[in-house]
């Protein structure tokens, strides 16, 4: 997204609380990142697999930014990018005012505490000969010069701050359970006092009974330390619940983000209407007389993406020049930014303020026209 | 059968346990069902609450040892499978019953093509030549919804997408025409709009070729948009069964309830707080003689703790295993 000014967005530096709403504290801009693709004899550089191509969006202090879409959208990689795991080819992510994309490595380090990540499964993102304090502790070792004493009695803390029982800390990751070992995962997270935490899919590998369980506690630690979190999941109940804005990530793209109410109420892009369409609701009466949108086909590869907009080959509203251009990220109703030509269209015929379903008939017959 | 049509499969008293080291672990434990023609049972419950292994179980596709079928029946139109010898049941397998399996990455074979695999059952089951066993396989992929049949049944594994694949496996499980399709948590390694996919695809072939099915999954929104009647497992026991509506409507055992409050919804108010179940699910180590959820359980009271509750009916077609009344108070 072009940098959104919301109506929000106030002078910054008053109110210098930990949670100030209104200030940005994560600012991305135009970020790309490609995986080249080498091949033939002699391993030329071939082509680029574009993961994450041009995607801008910001993130308020104390806010949750969920992140959405299907595997290989990009939404893991983007937030990998953010906290500059990968090299990014193109743009900045600025955190802080500090842009880290051309930070040294030695300044990146000393960065690094503020910006943290829980990691989608557990049981790959912990060391099994490590016992739980040293897992926790291992930031407190790299970042500060703490005594022995103290840095036990912040592991305590943490252990308590998660829900983990103090006398299990010289216990190795596999005597815990999933949801526990995602509890390990958090703690460790937030050992050095982090403002920004990436959570790609922690939930995913859970089971239902525990994801709410894990789920809660994010809530709560954000409350407590005002943590700001960029969520990624493809669980769009669950972002529902937890994000206050949502980013829909279609093949290396942002194709709509916005509030959370709006997003799940009247989305504007065609693929967010199929991807909340095509969710399995918990709900034997509504399920039975549902009209779901299902989409055709398989998502395109991201190294040979279509012509024009990313969603052209399975949109149900495709239009010619659909094919043509890609659509610019626009903010069609206030806040609510969306790539999509069927919004272009009525907006150059100059008929604004019209309704939704206006705009959908305009677009079906553009699209028997074409 | 309250409905007069016979069971085509019909489970009773299930005990299975894996012996370990440790001990035995009581993964199925006295778990009975039936399986009326043409009708989809939903299987729900969390990892580790015995659903897969009860599956597995039933048609002999278990490990033993470590796993022992300890008791029970399991009658497929009257003959009781656990009696069978393996090559009867190798017969059964493939041909009477089709399974599904979760991940259809790795249920394929990648070194043979597709096509290949779906004419083996055709050739051993239905003793079909190589021709005949071809045109059938092209019938199965056109079925199933993948373009261009002839060609693709050259390609290999790895040529499909995910969603092509579940396909696949779809098309080999209905290869011989089966009386009974097991689908074991089919779309959980899925992306949402391919899950719909294959959901709209199973409601249609259930109209064109009526078998009956039982679809595993921990996914209530799945469970609620295709099954007719659900059983809830908890701790390798049935908690709960009844007809779809029923379940979600008049829910009975806190599990289930729990379980149920403990989604998020995509419409409607959003919850300040989600609903959690604490703790974890117990061990299976030893043979309960308590009911298994009571110390996770709202509503537990002394008699929890000292005798498993039996499964009682509580309404056309509905029955529960707990001691508590749902209906005495309000949670």
């Amino acid at each position: 997204m072009n940098a959104p000014d919301t109506p929000t967005d106030t002078a910054p530096g008053i109110g210098q609380n930990a949670t100030d709403r209104s200030r940005k504290l994560v600012e991305v801009k135009n970020l790309k990142l490609y995986f080249p693709v080498y091949g033939g004899l002699l391993r030329r550089h071939v082509g680029d697999v574009k993961a994450v191509d041009d995607v801008s969006f910001d993130i308020y202090e104390g806010e949750t930014l969920g992140i959405v879409g299907e595997s290989g959208c990009g939404k893991s990689t983007c937030g990998r990018a953010v906290l500059r795991l990968y090299e990014l080819t193109e743009g900045s992510v600025r955190i802080a005012g500090e842009d880290i994309a051309t930070l040294s490595p030695e300044k990146l380090r000393r960065k690094r505490p503020s910006m943290q990540m829980v990691f989608q499964d557990p049981q790959a993102s912990l060391n099994p000969r490590m016992t739980v304090a040293s897992i926790i502790g291992e930031p407190l070792d790299e970042h500060t010069d703490w005594s022995r004493a103290r840095k036990l009695e912040r592991i305590y803390e943490l252990m308590d701050a998660v829900g983990l029982n103090r006398d299990y800390a010289n216990r190795y990751p596999h005597a815990f359970s999933g949801g526990q070992r995602q509890r390990i995962g958090i703690a460790r997270a937030l050992a050095l006092n982090p403002r920004f935490i990436v959570c790609d899919e922690p939930i995913a590998a859970l089971d239902v009974s525990i994801q709410a369980q894990v789920v809660n506690l994010l809530e709560e630690l954000q409350e407590q330390f005002g943590l700001t979190y960029m969520f990624i999941s493809h669980d769009l109940s669950m972002v529902r619940h937890i994000a206050d804005r949502v980013a829909v990530m279609y093949l290396g793209k942002i194709v709509e983000l916005a509030p959370v109410s709006m997003l799940y109420e009247s989305p504007l892009h065609p693929y967010t209407e199929a991807l909340l369409s095509a969710v399995p609701e918990a709900d034997p009466f509504t399920e039975t007389h549902k009209e779901r949108v299902v989409l055709k086909g398989d998502v395109p590869s991201p190294s040979n993406p279509p012509k024009g907009c990313n969603f052209c080959t399975r949109c149900p509203k495709v239009m010619e020049i659909c094919r043509q251009f890609e659509p610019p990220v626009r903010e069609h109703r206030p806040g609510q930014f969306a790539a999509c030509h069927l919004y272009e269209e009525t907006r150059t015929a100059g008929t604004s303020g019209v309704t939704r379903s206006e705009h959908n008939e305009t677009s079906v017959q553009q699209g028997e026209d074409a | 059968m309250p409905d007069g049509a016979l069971p085509v499969l019909d489970v009773k008293n299930l005990k299975t346990v894996f012996r370990t080291r440790a001990g035995d672990i009581h993964a199925v434990n006295s778990v009975s069902f039936h399986l009326k023609p043409g009708e989809l049972l939903g299987v729900v419950g969390e990892s580790g609450s015995g659903k897969s292994v009860t599956m597995m179980s039933l048609l002999g596709l278990l490990p033993m040892p470590p796993a022992e079928i300890r008791d029970g029946q399991v009658l497929l139109e009257g003959r009781d499978l656990l009696k069978s010898g393996p090559d009867a049941l190798r017969a059964v397998r493939g041909q009477e019953i089709g399974f599904i399996f979760q991940d259809p990455m790795t249920s394929l074979n990648p070194v043979f093509t597709v096509g290949f695999q779906i004419m083996e059952p055709l050739r051993k089951h239905m003793g079909m030549n190589r021709k005949a066993a071809r045109a059938r396989a092209v019938e199965l992929l056109e079925l199933v919804g993948i373009p261009d049949a002839q060609r693709r049944l050259k390609d290999y594994p790895h040529q499909f997408s995910g969603g092509m694949r579940q396909r696949v496996m779809i098309a080999i499980a209905l290869a011989c025409d089966p009386k009974v399709l097991i689908a074991d948590e089919p779309t959980t390694a899925l992306d949402v709009t391919i899950q719909a996919q294959i959901l709209e695809l199973v409601k249609e072939l259930r109209q064109k070729l009526g078998m009956a099915i039982i679809w595993i999954t921990h996914d209530l929104g799945v469970i609620a948009g295709i099954a007719d009647r659900v059983m809830v497992m908890y701790a390798g026991q049935v908690a709960e069964q009844g007809p779809v509506k029923e379940i979600f409507r008049n829910p009975a055992h806190p599990y289930t309830r729990a379980l149920l409050q403990t989604v998020p919804k995509l419409h409607g108010e959003r919850d300040e707080k989600l609903r959690v179940i604490e703790g974890q699910p117990p061990l299976l180590a030893a043979h309960p003689t308590a009911c298994p959820f009571r110390d996770r359980c709202a509503h537990a009271f002394a008699r929890c703790g000292q005798e498993n509750p039996s499964r009682r009916p509580i309404g056309n077609n509905h029955d529960v295993a707990c001691h508590w009344d749902h209906r005495e108070a309000a949670p």
